[in-house]
């Protein structure tokens, strides 16, 4: 799957997620998902469950803790679908 | 002494309508809500109806944000919606996320009988008894909590006084509005939002059709289904739904300058013990009478000023006798009895959101000088029949009308009974 590709699918996963829905629209790879978007903490949780319904893949605990930024989740993604 | 205390916004989720001109029209029309459900047939349930509100899924998506969907079952959809129809119609608006400003005197009381039961059967106990316990993501607690529904409504309003969830079973939504009234009265809030709310679910309702007390006769009829006072009830229908009131000091309102719908007079709660008759399942006589007496005897008023009752009247086998307890308790013969309806007639029985959701009935009578039918009761339960000329079966205007009595009464052997005076200036 082409990165930017991936990138789309994730960005729409974190959109459901995100209070701040003005920063969706300019979001690139570095933006952070907590402190950018406004994701609730909690719901990385979900998120991350997503991603493993979306993508065919199973993330866990410690891949899942270094994602911070949208870049992030779309590399871990690319590594586990190579 | 005591602060007055006046309701000034309400909202509500009920089978037969949702917002308050709907629910009045439903209510004078005499519109039932109960509907045939057809996974109770699939199930096979005893009692194959229930009252439901329509079309929430799509109220909710514009209501609520997509991440909060996603925390929401049914009994969170209904309770927030309406809260949040209480705080517009109190006057207030919606606050934005990242507004940081708290009501440090607003407060919630939102109860719930049962709880988020449909999420526990959907997803907590298939995904948990297939060690997929990872898989059940960060929602889960919020939605099965007691207090998850009011803990969501702090949140979309920004509470910042007690937000709490009362449970004392079918009496939950009248207990939450006399709680909430009383620590307005006491100066400890000038605002709260009380009420309750309960899911709609099979899981909910199957206990109570094992024990044999819900309707099995009309599931071929199911608009015909829930009898109150009627000597061809067979058990209750089960009900689902919200309602929450915007409980406020006089001193608020009169200061905001909003419409005040009503006073909350008074009230009282209290428990039977389960002694001289009364049992997990039955009232103890004494108490009902006790709890009735004490509630107009908080409100300052004298028994006959009483001029619509609206009963806890389930159409179970209890209702002879909680008509017996009110004749008893208000001293009054048949020619005295006051008017009396159940709002079950027409909605169910909401279960914690009974209460709730027959006191706006009871709001919107004041309000509007009526009494709504009690449907399905053209055949009066013998017992009852001295008071048949007290039950409406049409809606009857009462130009005059000023005081109503609610009552409210549970599994536990629990009673609660809250009195509500048209406001005039």
């Amino acid at each position: 799957m082409a990165r930017d590709e991936t990138f789309g699918k994730v960005m729409e996963i974190i959109g459901r997620y995100a209070k701040n829905k003005d920063a969706i629209e300019g979001a690139t790879e570095d933006t952070n998902i907590l402190e950018d978007l406004k994701v609730n903490s909690a719901r990385l949780v979900d998120v991350i469950l997503d991603f493993e319904d979306e993508f065919d893949i199973e993330v866990d605990d410690e891949d899942a803790d270094a994602v911070n930024t949208v870049g992030d989740a779309v590399t871990l993604i690319e590594a586990k679908l190579a | 002494m005591r602060r007055r205390v006046v309701i000034t916004g309400m909202g509500v989720v009920a089978p037969n309508a949702i917002g308050l001109d709907a629910y009045e029209q439903a209510l004078r029309s005499g519109t039932s809500g109960i509907r045939h459900i057809p996974i109770l047939d699939e199930l096979k349930f005893g009692c194959r109806v229930a009252g439901v509100p329509q079309g929430v899924d799509e109220m909710a998506e514009q209501y609520f944000d997509e991440d909060e969907l996603l925390a929401m079952n049914s009994s969170h959809r209904f309770g927030c919606i309406a809260a949040v129809d209480a705080w517009t119609d109190a006057g207030f608006e919606r606050p934005l996320h990242d507004d940081d400003r708290v009501h440090w005197e607003t407060g919630a009381v939102i109860g719930t009988g049962i709880g988020g039961i449909d999420t526990i059967g959907d997803r907590v106990v298939p995904m948990v008894d297939e060690g997929r316990v990872r898989r059940l993501g960060s929602t889960m607690v919020e939605q099965v909590m007691g207090s998850g529904v009011s803990a969501r409504v702090s949140g979309l309003l920004a509470l910042g006084n007690q937000v709490t969830a009362n449970s004392s079973a079918c009496s939950t939504g009248t207990e939450a509005i006399i709680e909430g009234a009383g620590r307005i009265g006491a100066g400890l809030a000038e605002r709260m939002l009380c009420g309750g709310t309960e899911g709609s679910s099979h899981y909910i309702w199957a206990g109570f059709d094992s024990m044999r007390v819900l309707c099995r006769k009309h599931n071929d009829e199911p608009e015909k289904a829930s009898r109150p006072l009627s000597a061809s009830a067979g058990g209750f229908v089960p009900g689902s739904g919200a309602a929450i009131l915007h409980l406020e000091s006089l001193e608020s309102a009169q200061e905001r300058g909003v419409r005040i719908y009503a006073e909350v007079l008074g009230g009282a709660l209290n428990c039977g013990g389960h002694r001289s008759g009364g049992s997990m399942t039955a009232p103890n006589p004494v108490s009902v009478r006790r709890c009735i007496g004490q509630a107009i005897a908080d409100a300052g008023i004298d028994k006959g000023e009483i001029d619509v009752i609206n009963g806890h009247l389930t159409a179970t086998g209890a209702d002879p006798s909680e008509v017996a307890a009110w004749a008893d308790a208000l001293e009054a013969t048949p020619e005295t009895f006051p008017v009396i309806n159940s709002t079950k007639s027409m909605i169910g029985h909401g279960l914690g959101a009974a209460g709730a959701m027959e006191s706006v009935a009871c709001i919107l009578m004041l309000r509007g000088g009526f009494a709504h039918p009690s449907i399905n009761c053209e055949d009066v339960h013998p017992k009852i029949e001295p008071y048949a000329g007290s039950i409406p079966h049409e809606a009857r205007e009462m130009p005059e009308l000023s005081t109503i009595i609610k009552s409210g009464f549970g599994f536990g052997d629990v009673n609660a009974c809250v009195i509500f005076r048209r406001w005039t200036e």
